[in-house]
């Protein structure tokens, strides 16, 4: 057990190094003179210099790499060019956001994915099942910004029950304790803007968990069905069990084994932010954070911030791996 | 049982989750205005419009920009005079008015101000960047104070446009306990002398602003400004059909005809400080250079030959305005006489062949690869005008190279015929006339006038035109180049793209600047 933890922290390190050296050569890549990209048509010859001197372009390529992931081990991702804050506190101020999100949306997906996927599998060609597969296949095929911007129409707008974007109403106010807002609002026993939260939260989980959901049903389909064939799925029905016991009790937790799976997996992604989502709720979060380093043109910081998503995503994934071990008493890791 | 009660218990949760709190009788009225984030709130560390915007609201100039103009009035500064030389420029403060933290303001604060950008020894130079004051105010070699309310500012050289930058943000006054008490962190916490009061900054969601109740000028009527942060433009358009903001900045091209037609919203919209334009390079000693360019009618044929018109109307989207000189029409000294070129191949064709070209020449044009608000998107710009200049007999290959490269080699003369533009950096004809059309400007290599249109006569107005500080004098010199160097022909003139705001139709006395300053001391809000 002890080895198999070592061996896949070793791998999240790996992974690390990859992205960092990709990361670093990206922005050597670029034909022509990086500061003067970033600079642009009113760069001067002093401005430039000094972003060159900023950037560490001045010096030979190698040492350029190890003086920077150096740095990046220690936790170091240099300022951004734009808000000449370190990149590392936008991040983390930001992160916050982007984890409530995600929980929101994973619940969202994971509450419906496993639902549907549960009643196509027992009521497998029934009309209930090919329309959860259909909404399913929607689901996954859906592009992100479409299915907000009709979300934001018909719920924010023509039907005017939910805020069509951001985190909490402007005229409310919450203490920043935990950056978390519902745990925030609730701490500081502020419940109008406890509901205001939640109301905001509603649509963006919405869009940002349907592709999550449709595959979550898909997977609990498919292993379900797996179950339902085995041998002691028909004994539990021949003792004369309830059909709901058998599903319930014998066949969904044995089936539920690739559900972790999926569902941890997407909520790795979902945790490295998600850029349409946040862009079109006007989410403060990681994704919107990335839109505006492209936009301004900040290479560090996208690079700083693709190093922090793939370690965010690795370690989530590492988590769900040991998880197992745990959960699972048949997995057995040498 | 318990199912039941759970039952209730979720349904009530949702009936009370959809009805939410509505805003209680009694909120001060509230002005919500969408855009992007600010990314610093001081005025002499931001660069960008979005920070600009929150600054605009919080502080004072010595002098400003008069309403929706980009003339310069009395503002914190209720004279000033220039000493015969131009070097030296004597302020007198107005007195009486306070910070919002109580600090009196005086000629300390504006020494404060104005020294701690530019004295590397200043206790305060370490904590800003101050990026705007090498590109912007070179000139002031010194900043004193004389007694409580006279400062003193000497030039390094006589520099006519240094009073139009300090209407610029970069030279707000900022209250100095404040930024000795918070060090860095007065960043982040702005204190000034303007209409509004900073209240506080939810970084990525929204800033807000409580009306200044002991302003100097006439008391603003709103009492609270928020700038939320709603970054997708279709979003924003959603937020404001919806009620949510009162107002939005840059919304979507494509919304625009849904937007005009709502009797629900206003549109406010007007040329910006910027010009797109596609010049012609006549440097013979410039790699790039090709012999027709030399000659005054093939300039002038392209400039006839080039349906602006067209392009404009269906490449920008209705976001910008046909340009006939190089400076916006919302400048002063905008020349309107200047008779653009209109659009006549048979024209170009003549003027060719008088030119010795009856049957055209081939030559090449460069197009930028990224897209700005002059240049919408311009690799279509680009071959809409290479087929304009097929119509005349012209072959023009397009060419482009990646945005640091394509810099670099503009300036370096190597093409012969480029799309560019530019966004004015203050709001004076100087910062087109001299940054991008004068001789200075024409070194191969680091050119800003990357036609290298040389013109003796321009070079002389420019140098007199920074000399003197006579107003009409100034604007005269600057409707005179206009018109020679609409007969010169450096420059295809293209687009200036337009400031877009929109508003509730409830929303009343807001003034576009020209600048791009959004200031809401007048803004109205009538009751729904």
């Amino acid at each position: 057990m002890r080895n198999y933890i070592l061996r896949r922290i070793l791998n999240v390190l790996l992974i690390l190094l990859i992205v960092s050296i990709l990361v670093f050569l990206m922005i050597r890549l670029i034909p022509g003179d990086p500061a003067r990209i970033i600079a642009g048509e009113h760069a001067s010859e002093k401005s430039l210099a000094e972003l060159r001197a900023e950037l560490g372009l001045d010096k030979p390529i190698l040492i350029q790499f190890f003086n920077w992931f150096g740095k990046v081990l220690k936790g170091d991702f240099g300022y951004s060019i734009f808000t000449h804050e370190p990149i590392l506190h936008d991040l983390l101020y930001r992160f916050p956001n982007t984890f409530e999100l995600a929980i929101f949306a994973m619940i969202f997906a994971t509450l419906i994915g496993v639902f549907a996927g549960i009643i196509s599998a027992v009521k497998r060609y029934s009309i209930l099942d090919y329309a959860s597969m259909i909404i399913a296949l929607f689901g996954v095929s859906m592009p992100v910004f479409w299915l907000g911007i009709m979300l934001i129409m018909i719920f924010g707008v023509k039907l005017d029950l939910l805020p069509t974007g951001g985190r909490l109403s402007v005229y409310l106010h919450i203490t920043p304790i935990t950056h978390f807002y519902l745990l925030d609002s609730l701490l500081e026993f502020n419940f109008p803007a406890f509901w205001d939260t939640l109301k905001h939260l509603i649509l963006p989980a919405i869009a940002l968990g349907t592709i999550p959901m449709a595959f979550i049903a898909r997977i609990t389909r498919s292993s379900m069905l797996n179950v339902m064939n085995q041998d002691y799925i028909r004994t539990a029905k021949s003792k004369g069990l309830s059909t709901r016991t058998v599903i319930m009790k014998h066949a969904l937790k044995n089936a539920l084994i690739p559900i972790l799976t999926a569902s941890g997996t997407e909520f790795a992604l979902l945790m490295g932010g998600a850029i349409l989502t946040e862009t079109i709720f006007s989410w403060p979060g990681i994704g919107t954070y990335v839109v505006l380093a492209v936009q301004s043109r900040d290479y560090p910081a996208v690079q700083g911030s693709i190093i922090f998503i793939a370690l965010v995503v690795a370690l989530v994934n590492l988590i769900v791996d040991i998880l197992y071990a745990y959960i699972d008493p048949r997995i057995h890791y040498q | 049982m318990k199912k039941i009660l759970v039952i209730v218990v979720m349904a009530a949760m949702f009936v009370g989750l959809l009805a939410g709190c509505k805003p209680q009788a009694a909120q001060p009225v509230t002005l919500v205005f969408a855009k992007g984030d600010a990314v610093n709130l001081d005025p002499a560390n931001v660069t960008d419009g979005e920070s600009i915007t929150v600054m605009n609201n919080i502080f004072d100039g010595l002098v400003r920009y008069k309403s929706g103009s980009t003339e310069v009035e009395p503002d914190l500064a209720t004279s000033w005079e220039t000493s015969l030389d131009g070097l030296v420029w004597t302020f007198h403060l107005r007195e009486g008015v306070k910070f919002h933290d109580g600090t009196p303001f005086n000629a300390d604060a504006v020494v404060f101000s104005l020294e701690r950008q530019r004295d590397e020894n200043h206790p305060f130079y370490q904590y800003g960047k101050w990026e705007y004051w090498s590109w912007c105010f070179g000139e002031i070699a010194k900043t004193e104070k004389v007694d409580d309310y006279t400062v003193k500012i000497t030039l390094s050289k006589p520099f006519a446009p240094f009073l139009s930058t300090m209407a610029m943000f970069t030279a707000y006054i900022v209250s100095p306990t404040n930024a000795e008490q918070l060090k860095d962190n007065a960043l982040s916490n702005p204190v000034g002398t303007g209409p509004f009061k900073f209240v506080e900054w939810v970084r990525g969601d929204h800033v807000t602003l409580e009306k200044n109740p002991d302003y100097w000028g006439e008391a603003p009527k709103i009492d609270r400004l928020i700038f939320k942060v709603i970054p997708d433009p279709s979003a924003r358009f959603l937020a404001l059909q919806k009620g949510e903001v009162q107002g939005i900045e840059f919304p979507n091209p494509d919304d625009l005809p849904k937007i005009e037609s709502d009797p629900n919203l206003q549109v406010l919209t007007q040329p910006g400080l910027n010009v797109g334009y596609l010049a012609m390079n006549m440097g013979k000693d410039t790699p790039g250079f090709q012999a027709p360019f030399a000659d005054v009618r093939v300039r002038q044929a392209i400039n006839y030959a080039i349906n602006k018109k067209d392009i404009v109307e269906h490449l920008y989207k209705g976001t910008a305005e046909v340009a006939k000189n190089p400076l916006p029409p919302t400048l002063w000294g905008y020349n309107d006489t200047v008779q653009d070129y209109e659009y006549n191949p048979d024209k170009a064709k003549e003027l060719l062949k008088e030119a010795g070209y009856p049957n055209g020449f081939k030559t090449n044009l460069w197009a930028m690869p990224v897209s700005r608000p002059y240049m919408f998107d311009p690799i279509k710009i680009a071959t809409a005008i290479q087929e304009d200049l097929r119509n005349v007999g012209i072959d023009a290959p397009i060419v482009t190279y990646d945005w640091g490269t394509y810099l670099d080699k503009t300036e370096a003369g190597e093409h012969a015929m480029c799309l560019l533009g530019w966004t004015m950096d203050y709001a004076d004809p100087d910062n087109i006339i001299y940054v991008l059309l004068d001789q200075d400007a024409a070194t191969v290599g680091s050119a800003g006038n990357v036609a290298f249109y040389r013109n003796s006569q321009i070079h002389e107005i420019n140098m007199e035109a920074q000399q003197t500080s006579d107003f009409n004098k100034r604007v005269e010199l600057y409707e005179q180049a206009q018109v020679l160097i609409h007969n010169d022909a450096p420059w295809v003139t293209l687009a200036h793209s337009k400031q877009i705001i929109v508003f509730n139709k409830n929303v009343s006395g807001f003034v576009l600047y020209p600048t791009g300053d959004y200031r809401f001391e007048n803004t109205a809000i009538a009751a729904p």
